[in-house]
């Protein structure tokens, strides 16, 4: 595999931000309500990773160690304030349903995690690969996860009727558990589980069960 | 030649070694810069539109109040809220307020309010009158509707504010919102009594608290207090009040 399909592929599965390295779990629960809001959230996200990636991989030989942080943290919350406008301005509906968690993107450690270990010791090009990879190895959880809660919980997909309700006439009786954020823990706990089985070298040696050395 | 060149000085700062202070303190000084050029840019760009859209969900909310009560549309009157009169024109002045008393956390308060009226058979049904007040992290803006007895409580909506969402934004939950109809102001003797109180209201003065919102609900009381008392609409709805008996 040439190194940028490898920048590309990799976060989708193998190196998924969210099922391996268990990073920006906050708002994977809190926006997966319905399908329409983990879809403006991915695409949030995407924007914001991809341009910080860029920017600070653009400016990386001129920040001074000492204050890395500070400056990578500036980047990504006026990228995420400007975004944060926007919604508001064009889609203020669904601004109103995201509330605070397009602001908590700031916080999101994949965003940092990606400007502190990629773009600050690679090009732009790379840098902007890996956030793409990585924007979609988040997005593509957060699709799923919202999709099987809004299914579940309202009989929609991206608000079409899919399975008509009870109270309504049909025959589906939602899952109210699948409403509220803790299904969300448990969608993505058998997803983690999924993914782990199926790739059974994403799997983290317990202490004490004499493979420690294999984690090192 | 070279030193009044900017763009020199430019690749000598550039070429300096990141340890420097002066290179760090400029770094950090010109990311702050664009960054927040960036912002404001936005901001200032999408204002117009910011606006526009506040307006809509305040219009939209009023609308859906009047729906939920089954009636038609007010009349919008302008009254001046020191004397309580109606005036014609909204000079757009605001006094500051004295934060010894309760002020519900306002800074300043406009001399005229907006405020709506409905009248059916020659008589007043219900006074629509914009409220707002400190939450606990942010500004609570809403709408009350009062009946025409100018005690009874129609409906409370809140279409703006931005608390913990899960805790004090429930306060917009319809669910919630619905509790305050027929809750009372004040007593007979006119001491205002309406409260949100922690847990399960008791009574026509008291209302359902939000379990985890604490500061908010008091906001809400603050607001509802300041008001419906001297400072706020209380002149206004005095003298509805006199003409209505």
């Amino acid at each position: 595999m040439n190194i940028k399909n490898k920048l590309l592929i990799e976060p989708i599965v193998a190196t998924n931000p969210v099922t391996v390295h268990v990073l920006g779990i906050c708002s994977a629960l809190a926006v997966t309500t319905s399908l329409a809001t983990a879809l403006v959230m991915s695409a949030s996200l995407i924007f914001v990773l991809c341009l910080s990636s860029t920017i600070i991989s653009l400016i990386r030989h001129h920040i001074p160690t000492s204050i890395r942080l500070i400056i990578q943290i500036t980047i990504i919350a006026s990228l995420v304030i400007v975004v944060d406008l926007v919604l508001q301005a064009y889609l203020f509906e669904m601004s109103k349903r995201l509330s605070v968690f397009v602001g908590l993107i700031v916080s999101n450690c994949i965003v940092l995690g990606r400007a502190e270990a990629f773009a600050m010791k690679n090009p732009p090009g790379p840098s902007l690969l890996d956030g793409i990879g990585n924007g979609f190895g988040y997005a593509w959880i957060l699709l799923a996860i919202g999709g099987v809660r809004e299914l579940l919980a309202a009989g929609t997909l991206f608000g079409r009727t899919i399975l008509p309700l009870a109270d309504e006439g049909g025959w589906f009786v939602p899952l109210q558990l699948m409403a509220l954020p803790p299904s969300a823990f448990i969608l993505l706990g058998l997803l983690v589980w999924a993914v782990r089985s199926l790739r059974p070298e994403q799997k983290e040696v317990l202490p004490g069960t004499g493979n420690e050395e294999k984690v090192i | 030649m070279n030193s009044v060149n900017p763009l020199h000085w430019w690749h000598v700062f550039l070429a300096l070694p990141n340890t420097r202070p002066v290179k760090t303190i400029g770094v950090a000084f010109l990311v702050a810069l664009v960054c927040s050029f960036s912002v404001a840019l936005t901001a200032v760009t999408l204002k117009p539109l910011h606006d526009a859209n506040r307006l809509r969900e305040s219009a939209a909310s009023l609308v859906e109040v009047m729906e939920a009560l089954g009636l038609g549309m007010p009349v919008m009157r302008l009254v001046e809220l020191a004397s309580g009169d109606y005036v014609i024109h909204d000079p757009g002045t605001r006094v500051g307020l004295d934060p010894a008393r309760g002020v519900a956390g306002l800074g300043k308060l406009e001399t005229v309010a907006t405020v709506y009226e409905l009248h059916e058979g020659g008589r007043l049904k219900l006074v629509i009158l914009p409220v707002r007040g400190a939450g606990y992290q942010s500004t609570l803006k809403g709408y009350l509707a009062v009946k025409g007895d100018l005690n009874t409580i129609a409906a409370l909506t809140f279409n703006e504010q931005d608390e913990t969402p899960g805790m004090g934004a429930r306060i917009e939950e319809k669910k919630w919102q619905a509790l305050w109809a027929d809750k009372q102001v004040a007593d007979e003797s006119g001491v205002i009594r309406i409260e949100v109180v922690k847990g399960k209201g008791v009574g026509v003065h008291e209302m359902d608290g939000i379990s985890g919102a604490t500061r908010t609900v008091s906001g809400v009381t603050d607001l509802l207090r300041f008001w419906l008392g001297p400072d706020g609409y209380g002149p206004y709805l005095a003298r509805l009040k006199s003409q209505e008996d």
